[in-house]
Formats: structure tokens, sequence, C-alpha cells
């Protein structure tokens, strides 16, 4: 009797704790678009913001975020699949080499990420930049300062322990019959990957790409010192350029503004909008993958 | 072992077979027709050329012996069958034709393997062309998930045999007509290979193989994942190929094997117990243990 007993309170106590999880994210939505929604409007989303940030829209900043993650994403994905094929077609489990760099892309994943945008600023700030401008611009100073390029490489960095798990878990399901199939026919095996098993994998190279560039429209410690801006007055149009970004805008309204209590309002609908953003690039991941899916079964 | 000149009759009447052939016979009614297209195929001509040949070959994984000096030839244009029960290395020997198992660890061949008289496991030897000139056909049908035409196309393409559009479409053509599947799919070539039915899948895989103009084709127990009627299609379809190819076929269905084949060897744990022409082995067996094993006494 007693461990039916305790067996009723476990139940209730695993289905308390889940109640917790439901209402901790209501409470977030449902307060952000409570007091988000009213400045919501087609002016908010496509305008600078004006006034000392009190007015106006966030427009500059939802355009930096996108085109950060998008070159990101340029920089990420094909590295990101050059490793993980090394590590699913090529390495020797039992190598030194494959059990190094294992570890090196497990612990990647382990880094705090202030610690990539310190990374960026000595790395790719000051020593790449730094050797472009000596060897391209005379020394002039072109490169050596914070800008998109320098944050997206940072954030390609930071995301890429996603991308390389996600393509090397899809690589690893390719069955092994289609590789036979393929050397059977006398294809080389670079020709086995690149026709056979990556094709297969595709779903998994979107996913990675996707889960790579929501996270990366969410980060904002990394590019802190290597590219974001408080304020622009235009928009970026060069890789050099600074840029503005929706995490980073959220920090400047809460902390940096003028007058913080006029700036509420904005904070709430500039958090709403990156919400939806990041939802959306998930929705978009899973869309794909249905979509992948059902190809895969049923015609091209 | 080997082939015994004369140990069979040869055109000898049904009725003469019924009387010389003791026990295991009765196992076997199909038996009674194939023994003789199949010897007359096998015996009728003296000049039977081997095109591929082991010769004392022994397999290892590791320590484990998975092949025990086994010596076969495949004489061209026959239908040669492999049989034994699961575990008995015949997979194994057959992959090692077209060096398929080169890439499992610990895996180790001696003796020799010969195609055409060369041994094909030379330094020099060019894996690549190996397996252009040995196809193989799998347990499984594993059509890549592309179109009927993609599938047919791929050894083709990869290997850069043809220079046109229009001669690789009559190469697709060529290889879905030699695997009797042209008219079943020639209004869909561009549908994914994966909606066929399983045995249209394998015939797909068998277009596939055809393509790349093999001389060998190894047969991994083509149709054991197949309903009777996709059977006896691959098995009518073997008949067709043998005229042009050299057929080797791992199969653990006996009857399978005495349907289709001119000469089968029996393996057992590892080494070849018996090798003979099919309607020899199936009705006088050599070895007592091939007996045992093919009126179903283990296996």
């Amino acid at each position: 009797m007693k461990s039916r007993f305790t067996d009723k309170i476990f139940v209730f106590l695993c289905l308390f704790a889940v109640l917790v999880v439901i209402a901790m994210l209501a409470a977030v939505l449902g307060n952000i678009t409570y007091h988000g929604w009213d400045r919501l409007s087609w002016e908010f989303i496509s305008a600078s913001p004006t006034h000392g940030m009190t007015e106006g829209g966030i427009f500059p900043a939802i355009y930096g975020t996108v085109l950060l993650v998008l070159l990101m994403a340029i920089f990420v994905v094909p590295l990101g699949v050059c490793v993980a094929i090394y590590f699913s077609e090529y390495a020797d489990r039992s190598s030194r080499l494959y059990r190094w760099t294992r570890a090196a892309v497990d612990n990647l994943a382990g880094v705090p990420s202030i610690v990539f945008g310190l990374f960026g600023l000595g790395f790719f700030v000051q020593f790449v930049g730094g050797g472009v401008d000596q060897v391209f611009f005379g020394g002039n100073l072109t490169f050596r300062q914070p800008a998109i390029l320098w944050a997206s490489l940072t954030m390609a960095v930071l995301t890429l322990p996603v991308v390389i798990i996600s393509v090397e878990e899809t690589l690893r399901a390719v069955p092994q019959s289609f590789r036979d199939a393929s050397y059977a026919l006398g294809a080389t095996k670079s020709q086995t990957i690149f026709r056979v098993v990556l094709p297969n994998a595709m779903s998994g190279v979107l996913t990675g790409g996707i889960l790579a560039v929501s996270r990366g429209a969410g980060e904002v410690a990394p590019i802190l010192f290597v590219g974001a801006a408080y304020f622009l007055p235009h928009l970026p149009t060069k890789l050099n350029d600074q840029f503005m970004q929706l995490g980073y805008h959220v920090f400047v309204l809460s902390t940096q503004s003028p007058d913080v209590e006029a700036t509420k309002p904005l904070l709430y609908s500039t958090v709403f909008v990156l919400l939806a953003l990041t939802f959306l690039l998930n929705l978009v991941a899973v869309a794909i993958r249905a979509r992948l899916r059902v190809t895969a079964g049923s015609g091209r | 072992m080997g082939v015994s000149a004369g140990a069979h009759p040869g055109a000898g009447s049904e009725s003469e077979v019924k009387m010389t052939v003791p026990g295991p016979r009765n196992d076997f009614p199909l038996l009674k027709t194939q023994v003789r297209t199949a010897t007359d195929a096998a015996h009728g001509s003296a000049d039977l050329s081997k095109r591929m040949e082991t010769q004392q070959v022994n397999i290892y994984y590791g320590k484990r012996h998975a092949v025990q000096d086994v010596s076969i030839p495949f004489y061209e244009n026959l239908i040669t069958a492999i049989i034994g029960p699961s575990g008995c290395g015949k997979s194994t020997l057959l992959r090692a034709m077209n060096r398929m198992n080169d890439a499992i660890p610990g895996y180790r061949i001696e003796g020799q393997v010969l195609l055409d008289g060369q041994e094909i496991h030379t330094p020099g030897t060019d894996v690549i062309t190996l397996r252009r000139r040995v196809g193989m056909v799998f347990q499984q049908p594993n059509p890549f998930p592309k179109s009927i035409y993609d599938n047919v196309a791929f050894g083709l393409r990869v290997n850069g045999l043809v220079k046109s559009r229009a001669e690789l479409d009559g190469r697709v053509e060529k290889a879905l007509r030699g695997a009797a599947l042209w008219d079943e799919v020639k209004d869909r070539l561009n549908r994914n290979a994966l909606q066929l039915s399983g045995g249209e899948q394998q015939r797909v895989c068998i277009a596939r193989a055809l393509a790349v103009q093999p001389e060998v084709l190894l047969m991994d127990e083509p149709a054991s994942a197949l309903d009777p009627v996709s059977t006896a299609k691959i098995e009518e379809l073997m008949f067709e190929l043998k005229k042009d190819y050299t057929i080797v076929i791992v199969t653990h269905n006996m009857q399978q094997a005495a349907r289709v084949s001119d000469f089968t060897a029996f393996l057992l744990s590892g080494q070849l117990i018996e090798f003979n022409p099919t309607p020899q082995l199936f009705t006088r067996p050599a070895d007592p243990r091939t007996e045992a094993y093919i009126t179903g006494r283990f296996g």
C-alpha cells in the first residue's frame, strides 16, 4: 500500500514539474506579448530609432541581425559539413587525430559565449584584420576594427558544433547499403560521399544551418566587442561596417538609454520581434525537414 | 571435389535418372526437368572457360577464420551457386570477388582470386575498374532514393562512360531492357525508384549493375527479400542474363540453387565441402555432409 502511495506522489510531482515549465513559458510569452503588442506596427518594423531611441522603429537592428546570421551561415555550413564528413566518413575512430578533434568540438560547444567575443576581438579583429590592413591597405585602418565580417566569423565559430553534430548524425544515418551499392558500381569514396551520402543527409545540413542561425540570432555576448553598434545612422553596406543587432538593441534599450522609462514599451516590442524571428526560423527548419522526408519517400 | 567428367550420364532419359538417383532426389520434385537443362549446359560443351576463380582462398576477420582454403572455378556464361547455412562464409567469399570487404576493419585475405587469370588483390589492381567488371546485386533491394533513370545512370556517370545525354539515354534503356524492366517503367523513368515494388526495385538494382557492362555479376541472395512471384521473375531473368554474363549467386534457398544454377558449391563453416554440377550435387552428393544439408537435416 505504501509503495502505491509513493508512486502516486511521484506522478504528481512529475506533472507539477511539467506544469511549472509550461507556466513559465506562458508567463514570459504572455508578458511580452501583452506589453509589446501596442507598439507593434509596420512603422516599428520598418523605421529607424529616433529621439534618443524613445521613438521610431528597429529596422536597422532587424536588418543587421539577418545580415549577420546569413553571413555566418555562409561560413559555418560548409566548414561544419566538411568536419562532419571527416568524422563520419574518413576518421579512424581509434586514431589520435580523431579523438583530439572530437574533444575539441565537444569543448567548443561548452565555451561561454563571452569568451568567443574576446577571441573574436583578439584573433579576427586584431590579428586577422590587422594583417589584412598591413598587406592590402598599407597599414591604413580598414579591417582592424569591429565589423560585421568579424562578428559573423566569430558567430560561425560559436555555432560550428551545432552544425557538425546535426550533419554528422544524419550522415551516420545514411544506410550502409547505399554506400555499398555506390562502391559496387565503381564509384570512388569522394563520389560516393558527394553523390549518395551527402544528398541523403540534406535534411541534416539544412537543420544544422537553421539551428545555427536561430542560435546566432539570439546571441549577444560574442558580438559585443567585434561589430555590434549602439546606434548607426545608416545600414551596413560593406563587410567592414558595423551593424545594429536585435539582441544587442534589447541590451541597449534596457540599460544604456538616457530615459529607460520612455524606452520600456519599445523594449517589449523589440523582444517580441526577436522571439518571433527565432521561432519563425525554427518553424522553417521543421517545415524543411518534413518536406524533405516527404520527397525522399515519394518521388523527386 | 572438382568437375568430374562423366559423372553424369548426360542425355539419359528421365526414368534413367530416377533409377540411378538415391534418396535425396525425392525431396526435389522440381529437379527432374531442371537436371537436364542445367546439365546439358554444363556438360554439353567441352570448352568451359574460367572467367573467375578462387585458389586456396583464406579469409580472416581479426582472429576468426571465416573462409578456409576455398578453391572454386566460375565458368563463363554459366551460373554458379554458393550454398550453405548462415555464417558459412558464402557472402564473405562473394564480396571478396569484387573486394567489397576491403574496408572492414580486421579483414585479411590470403590465396588468389583471379579474374581472367589476373590476381585482383595485387597492389596495382584498380579497385574501381575491378568493380566495374565485376558487378554486384545485394540481398536487400537498395536503389538510391533517386529517379529510376538516375539510379541506372549512376555507374555510367561516376565512371564517365558516356559522352552525351543521347548515349546515356540509350545505355539506360538497354540496361533496363536487360533487366526485363523497360516495358514496365519506360513511362515513369523520372519516378523515385523507392515507389516501385520490392521485385521491381531489385530489377532496378540489376539494371543499375548491368549498365556499366560488367563481365561477372555477383548476386548476394538477390531474391531472399522478395515474394515468390518476384523471385520467379528474377530467376527467369538470370537465365537470360547468363547468355552475356558469368553469374555467381549466393543463396540459402536450395530449391533456388537447384533451379537456376549450373554448378553448385556447398560451404560449411568456411570450408568448401563439395563443388559439382548442380544436378549431380543435388541428386548424388559426393559428401555425406552435402547430403545431410540438402535433405534438410541441418541448416
